[in-house]
């Protein structure tokens, strides 16, 4: 009794492992469809995401050893299922994800942008623009990234995958990730300076400086 | 010895990799120390941290009640 306790073998059909199914997958709704979100861009296609992975997870609920880990796996099962999609998506719009990168983006840095080092006891204007952007304005900006970047930058930066896991779960050479991962924050924070310069936001700080040299302290 | 190697160009290309936590240990020390002791790459750093974190939660986003009431039913019939 105490043993199964502490490692619940869930049951596909009992009604007890079904509630706690659903408690789960409750808590976890807003991650989960913010993430497909993120993923899908569409929030009628985010909504399908998650209902399918839902219906997976459940079908495979056999599969997991303890109920503990439901979270990381539910989330594994989210990821494949909006994979399954984009590849199938993949194969037919091709060139929508090989982009390759301009070289003129390739140097881009908002950082690089926004620091003014003779600035550093009065302020720092790169904080100010970050924390002055909008939920929105970081949204839009990773929608607007075309496929293949949006993501690598979903499953790394938002989710915390290692490049070796995204690489397995989108089947793609490590080195790929690592070159997309890259590129992805680089027109990240294009979209961003962009994004800021219309709302304002880089109008007292937002004098180039080229690149900024170090200093030991 | 305990001083820092790696020059500021440097830390400045493998930042990213560095806060993905891609390197290995060695090259993630000596990053590490640089930027204990660099100003400018330490500011950078933070930077790059503050704007992650803001992506990060960008993942958040309260489903639609619709989508709540959808997986309910489902789950349901399960």
């Amino acid at each position: 009794m105490t043993a199964s306790n502490r490692r619940p073998r869930p049951l596909p059909t009992s009604k007890e492992c079904r509630g706690q199914f659903e408690q789960e997958v409750t808590r976890l709704m807003d991650r989960l469809y913010g993430t497909a979100l993120r993923l899908a861009r569409n929030p009628d296609d985010a909504e399908d995401v998650v209902a399918e992975t839902v219906s997976n997870a459940w079908r495979k609920l056999d599969q997991l050893d303890d109920l503990a880990h439901m979270e990381g796996w539910l989330f594994r099962i989210l990821h494949h299922t909006f994979v399954s999609h984009w590849r199938r998506r993949q194969c037919r719009q091709e060139k929508e994800v090989d982009i390759e990168p301009e070289d003129n983006d390739i140097r881009f840095s908002l950082f690089e942008k926004l620091h003014q080092p003779f600035l550093l006891w009065w302020g720092a204007p790169e904080k100010e623009f970050v924390n002055a952007l909008l939920h929105e304005d970081i949204q839009n900006a990773i929608d607007n990234l075309p496929d293949g970047y949006r993501v690598v930058i979903v499953l790394v930066e938002v989710e915390g995958y290692s490049y070796e896991e995204a690489s397995g779960l989108l089947d793609l050479p490590l080195g790929t990730i690592r070159s997309r991962v890259s590129r992805a924050r680089t027109l990240l924070q294009k979209a961003l300076w962009s994004q800021g310069q219309d709302a304002g936001l880089a109008k007292c700080c937002g004098q180039p400086s080229g690149t900024s040299s170090g200093g030991d302290l | 010895m305990s001083e820092s190697r790696i020059s500021c160009e440097e830390v400045v290309q493998r930042l990213f990799e560095y806060m993905d936590r891609e390197l290995d240990s060695y090259t993630s020390a000596e990053i590490q120390r640089h930027l204990e002791r660099c100003h400018d790459c330490f500011s950078r750093a933070e930077f790059e941290r503050q704007l992650r974190e803001r992506v990060a939660r960008s993942g958040q986003q309260e489903a639609p009640e619709r989508l709540r009431h959808r997986i309910r039913e489902m789950i349901e019939r399960f």
